[in-house]
């Protein structure tokens, strides 16, 4: 049963606490999107074996929504951050730098972090 | 038979009576039940599970695949218990298995007669073709025949606990690695928790000998415990098992504790769940058998548990037995068999030499040792009476025969690694131990990636008491000293997977590696020869460890088999996943206190006590109670239900609403956020109006209905299902938060907030202005308004919305004036006839109406404009949440069921799910279907059937009539308008 940290309460806490939510980052796309972006955004999943970026909600807790960067294949946490974010903080990607090289790192970094 | 002296875990001035089958016997005060059977005489303790074998213990501990019995009577029978840990206690009762009409004299182990017929693979291949055959003939002889203990029918009378836990360092084994690791631990102030599954601390130790510091290992291991018991951050349990290593240090451990005393004051047992901040696995290893032929019959064990036999109890099968090995530690067992008077005829050792000190100690002690030598064959019906030696490594010429009462073997030991393996971490393939080993560079790993599992002790491969000790030392604080330990030193072991190596076929044949499931080399041999080259596949089709002992014994000795046969090396066939449970847990633990009543949380409306005290059935709609109706004395359900809507059209109805979901979204932008999120226009509402919403979800599907109203210019809200309030305020709040994250809007659920009550029928006007201080009348309050005020003197705000047809008011007030307000109607009501109504004359009404319920005209694949809802969707908004969904092709289809009402021509009620019949085929060569129902209700305004349903293409064939099968039988109807009662709306619009 994972741990996770709820990054607005604070919280370290167990799976149960949480619900997940899928994938991070997915852009939506609305009536004038193509059948074929569309379809991505419906269906099409990253399912990484490896670094993945997902959302997950505070469900027991706060209530939040945030995401989390997390090796699917080790159940490593690189980092948790708030769902207002374009992509992974600059200190989640230097750990995804530090524990999984580079390349993983420039893989799911998505520029700068928004909390507009 | 029970020797005259020894047995370190007994009192023989204790005795206990226990029975087993139909026979009362009598062990001692720390026997086991295996240990007193066989103090008895009883070896024959089960039957395999496929061939019926006659099967006694193979093992002393809890990996014993064999000695399975059915503890207990009546509600309190557990199945599949090992005799070899069931600790004795007076009147014990056990029966045993899988045996029919008795355990000596069965009549299925006629399969056995048959094995040759019965191969791996065996119910794969028989069985597929003909179909109807699997059915109605192999199936039910197939359970008949299957299984092992039946489960007890009665629920489960006894308490389970569940507790909480936390520690920096969870040692798992109290053996002397565990005990060395636990206190390296807490030396250094680390809170411990120490977890031993047997009833005494020291595993292996004090029976196989050596020193430590000094002295007898006893010794040694009985000042541990002292020490640690007097440290305070130290917890210490025995009769406790680690069942689980999950994710991220997450462990289950499960303590026995009152089955030993045969039940008692308190739980029997207690779930342990516990966040360790690492684990030290130290449960040891677990000894090979070795696969010759007839190595299954009783009385051939494991030479490590014939030691435990004789050294802690003091029993034997009988006065000799014979040894087989490949290597120096079954020496350990030859020595101790003679210290207790029992004579060893011959130790048979595969290998060409044994010039150890241990092999040698034997010979100074008088055995004859021979080398190079195997068994070809054991002797006897029931149990062994002699062994036929042979050549190891020919073709199994029997150059001898020795009689004996006990066969004591050892292929070397498999480290138990599932504690390791369980979270993830790699094992690697020791050449020398010819074991799997816990890999160091690969461990399990926590959170931060950090390892959160160590090995130590024999399940780190460190099988020697000086290795041994000084890797649990080292486990618990890499800086700790080991106590000094000495053992004797011992010759590298020879691999044997098949003796004689060069058995052939038939020999092969009864050469067993899975005792319960009747897994032999042949069979793996075959599955390989059929081309299973994965051992998960080889495992699923020949049941190579799906006993219920998950392949402690028969694990590695298949592979190997299964390597050799496919000329691989071990390290490339690979394991099995190990899985948790370590040993199986009880279901009540892992329930714990959640059962019955407090399975799961009930949730109560503010009127659930006044609807209990009259007379409600209740209906369970999500976690909520809801009155089904309210029948009077002698009036059955459906009566109750029709008269509760007759009177509803005809007079007054009350209907506690309270469940329904209310939703306040208020803030600058919370227009802008319903157009998103219903299908409609919210943001033209004016304030003080109501409108009926939907939503969608991206696919475009229809999950949720209600009516919104529009408390302040900028305030909403918002109505949903009973079922949806949770579920539709989390959908909000996930768009507002990751979405549309800087819109400025607030959500709120406030249904536990508000007792809601629905007034219906010709006179709930009437019965409004009787309790008095608000407006209702149709100019002050027309429909689809919403007005607040008092009523009988209750802050009230009372909505103009109707889910029967009928004039209707909601009435929502704060939740702790419900009751009043109910009261208040009813009394008023009086003399206007009031009657209260449940669900199912709600949903009676509503289907009289053509309303939708989500749910049942709803399945996660229906759009509103297959409902006729179209109407509830704007065009004009640029986008909504389902919009890009409902425009795909398939959802524009003019070929799609869509809703219409449905009437029999018998008038009778078409059964639920009753599928409209279609012409010809589908694709799957089933008959063809072209439509369903989705609502069915016997119809107390038209007294006759009616249904709602989703036909293909439904509203332009009104007039048709189609034929519905379901349930055997076959109904026709017609197609008509889903409004069945007043079309025009005339009796909710006055
Ligand atoms: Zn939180």
């Amino acid at each position: 049963m994972l741990m996770l940290v709820c990054p607005y309460c604070g919280v370290t806490a167990e799976e149960t606490e949480f619900a997940p939510g899928g994938e991070a980052h997915l852009s939506r796309v609305g009536p004038d999107g193509s059948d074929e972006a569309f379809e991505a955004y419906l269906f099409a999943r990253a399912n990484p074996k490896g670094v993945h970026l997902e959302r997950w909600r505070h469900a027991y807790g706060c209530g939040k929504w945030f995401l989390a960067a997390r090796c699917t294949a080790t159940l490593e946490v690189f980092g948790t951050y708030p769902a207002q974010s374009k992509g992974p903080p600059p200190a989640v990607l230097d750990r995804i730098a530090d524990r999984r090289g580079a390349g993983a790192a420039a893989r799911v970094g998505r520029g700068a972090p928004d909390a507009s | 038979m029970r020797l005259e002296t020894g047995g370190r875990l007994i009192d023989r001035t204790r005795p206990l009576r226990f029975r087993f089958d139909d026979r009362w016997m009598t062990g001692l005060a720390g026997d086991t039940l295996a240990s007193a059977l066989i103090g008895q005489g009883r070896i024959l303790m089960g039957r395999s599970f496929k061939y019926h074998r006659p099967r006694g213990p193979v093992a002393a501990g809890l990996e014993e695949p064999n000695a399975l019995v059915t503890l207990g009577t009546g509600a309190r029978a557990e199945p599949n218990v090992r005799a070899t840990q069931t600790e004795l206690f007076q009147g014990l009762r056990a029966d045993s298995q899988n045996r029919w009409p008795s355990l000596a004299f069965d009549l299925m182990a006629a399969n056995d007669l048959v094995s040759r017929f019965l191969p791996a693979g065996f119910y794969y291949k028989t069985f597929i073709r003909p179909r109807a055959a699997w059915k109605h003939l192999f199936e039910p002889a197939i359970r008949r025949a299957a299984g092992l203990g039946p489960a007890p029918k009665a629920a489960d009378p006894d308490r389970y606990d569940q507790v909480y836990a936390f520690c920096d360092v969870l040692v798992a084994g109290g053996g002397v690695a565990g005990l060395a690791a636990a206190l390296a631990a807490a030396r250094t102030g680390a809170r411990v928790m120490l977890f031993e599954q047997a009833p005494h601390w020291g595993g292996r130790a004090p029976v196989d000998g050596g020193t430590v510091a000094g002295g007898d290992p006893a010794g040694w291991v009985a000042a541990a415990v002292a020490e640690l018991a007097a440290m305070p951050d130290v917890t210490l349990r025995t009769r406790a098992t680690v069942a689980a290593v999950h994710d991220h240090g997450y462990v289950l451990v499960e303590e026995r504790l009152t089955d030993h005393l045969g039940g008692g004051p308190g739980p029997r047992r207690r779930l342990w769940r516990i966040r360790a901040g690492r684990v030290v696995n130290a449960c040891g290893a677990f000894e090979r058998p070795l696969a010759f032929p007839g190595n299954d019959r009783p009385g051939v064990m494991l030479a490590s548990a014939l030691r435990d036999y004789v050294v802690n109890w003091a029993v034997a099968p009988g006065p000799a037995a014979v040894v087989v090995t490949n290597n120096d530690d079954a020496y350990r067992t030859a020595l101790a068999l003679r210290r207790a008077g029992i004579s060893v005829p011959v130790i048979a050792d595969a290998r060409p030499a044994a010039d150890g000190p241990l092999p040698q100690a034997a010979r100074a002690a008088g055995i004859r040792v021979a080398t190079g030598t195997g068994i070809a064959g054991t002797v006897g019906r029931g149990r062994v009476v002699a062994v036929q030696l042979c050549d190891a490594g020919g073709g199994g010429h029997v150059t001898e025969t020795i009689p004996c009462d006990a066969v004591a073997m050892s292929g070397g030991w498999s480290p138990a690694v599932h504690l390791w393996s369980q979270p993830g971490g790699r094992l690697r393939w020791d050449e020398a131990g010819a074991m799997f080993v816990p890999d160091p560079d690969h461990p399990p790993t926590g959170a931060a990636g950090e390892p959160i599992v160590t090995c130590a002790g024999a399940a780190a491969g460190a099988l020697r008491l000086p290795d041994c000790i000084a890797s649990g030392a080292r486990a618990g604080d890499p800086a700790a000293a080991a106590p000094p330990a000495e053992a004797e030193a011992e010759a590298p072991l020879l691999p044997v997977w098949v003796m004689p190596s060069g058995a052939g076929p038939r020999k092969r044949a009864k050469m067993w590696l899975d005792f319960q499931n009747d897994v032999k080399v042949s069979d793996v041999e075959l599955a390989a020869r059929e081309g299973y080259r994965s051992v998960e596949h080889t495992k699923r089709y020949t049941t190579l460890g799906m006993a219920t002992d998950q392949g402690k014994l028969s694990n590695v000795n298949g592979l190997a088999v299964l390597a050799q046969a496919l000329d691989e090396a071990i390290p490339r066939v690979g394991t099995t996943t190990f899985r948790p449970p370590f040993v199986p847990v009880t279901i009540g633990a892992l329930a714990g206190e959640a059962r019955g009543a407090v399975f799961q949380p009930l949730r109560r409306t503010p009127l659930h006590d006044w609807h209990a005290a009259h007379g409600a059935v209740w209906e369970p709609v999500g976690l909520w109670r809801r009155p089904y109706c309210y029948p009077r004395a002698n009036e059955s359900r459906a009566d109750a239900v029709a008269r509760e809507v007759l009177n509803t059209r005809r007079a007054l109805g009350l209907l506690d609403a309270s469940t329904l979901g209310k939703i306040v979204v208020k803030g600058p932008d919370a227009g802008r956020f319903l157009d998103m999120i219903y299908t409609g226009a919210m943001s033209s509402l004016p304030v003080g109006r109501c409108r009926y919403g939907l939503l969608c979800n991206e696919q475009g599907f229809l999950i949720d209905d209600g009516v919104v109203a529009r408390l302040a210019e900028d305030t909403w809200l918002c109505h949903t299902t009973s079922g949806g309030a949770d579920r539709i305020h989390v959908w909000m709040e996930d768009w507002l938060q990751t979405e549309w994250w800087n819109w400025r809007v607030f959500t709120l659920n406030l249904t536990e907030q508000l007792a809601q009550i629905a007034v219906v029928g010709p006179h709930a006007r009437k019965a409004l202005e009787a309790l008095g201080g608000m407006d209702v009348s149709k100019a002050a309050l027309p429909f689809m308004h919403w007005a607040e005020g008092t009523l009988a003197g209750i802050p009230a705000r009372v909505f103009r919305i109707s889910f029967s047809g009928e004039l209707s008011y909601e009435v929502a007030v704060p939740a702790d004036r419900g009751v009043e307000l109910w009261e208040r109607l009813v009394a008023a009501g009086g003399p206007l006839g009031v009657m209260p109504y449940g669900t199912e004359a709600l949903h009676v009404m509503r289907a009289e109406k053509g309303f939708i319920m989500i749910g049942d005209e709803t399945d996660g694949t229906v759009i509103p404009q297959d409902l006729g809802l179209g109407w509830a969707i704007s065009a004009r908004k640029p986008d909504y949440l389902g919009k890009r969904g409902q425009m795909r092709p398939a959802l524009a289809d003019p070929d799609r069921w869509r809703l219409v009402g449905l009437m029999t021509l018998d008038g009778s009620v078409i059964p639920e799910g009753a599928y409209a019949v279609g012409a010809g085929r589908n694709a799957n060569g089933q008959t063809a279907t072209e439509g369903r129902v989705t609502s069915t209700y016997f119809s107390p305004t038209l007294n006759r059937g009616i249904a709602l349903g989703l036909i293909r293409r439904g509203p332009e064939r009104m007039g048709e009539v189609l034929t519905f099968a379901a349930e055997g039988r076959r109904v026709q109807a017609r197609i008509v308008s889903p409004v069945f009662h007043d079309p025009e709306g005339k009796a909710q619009d006055v």
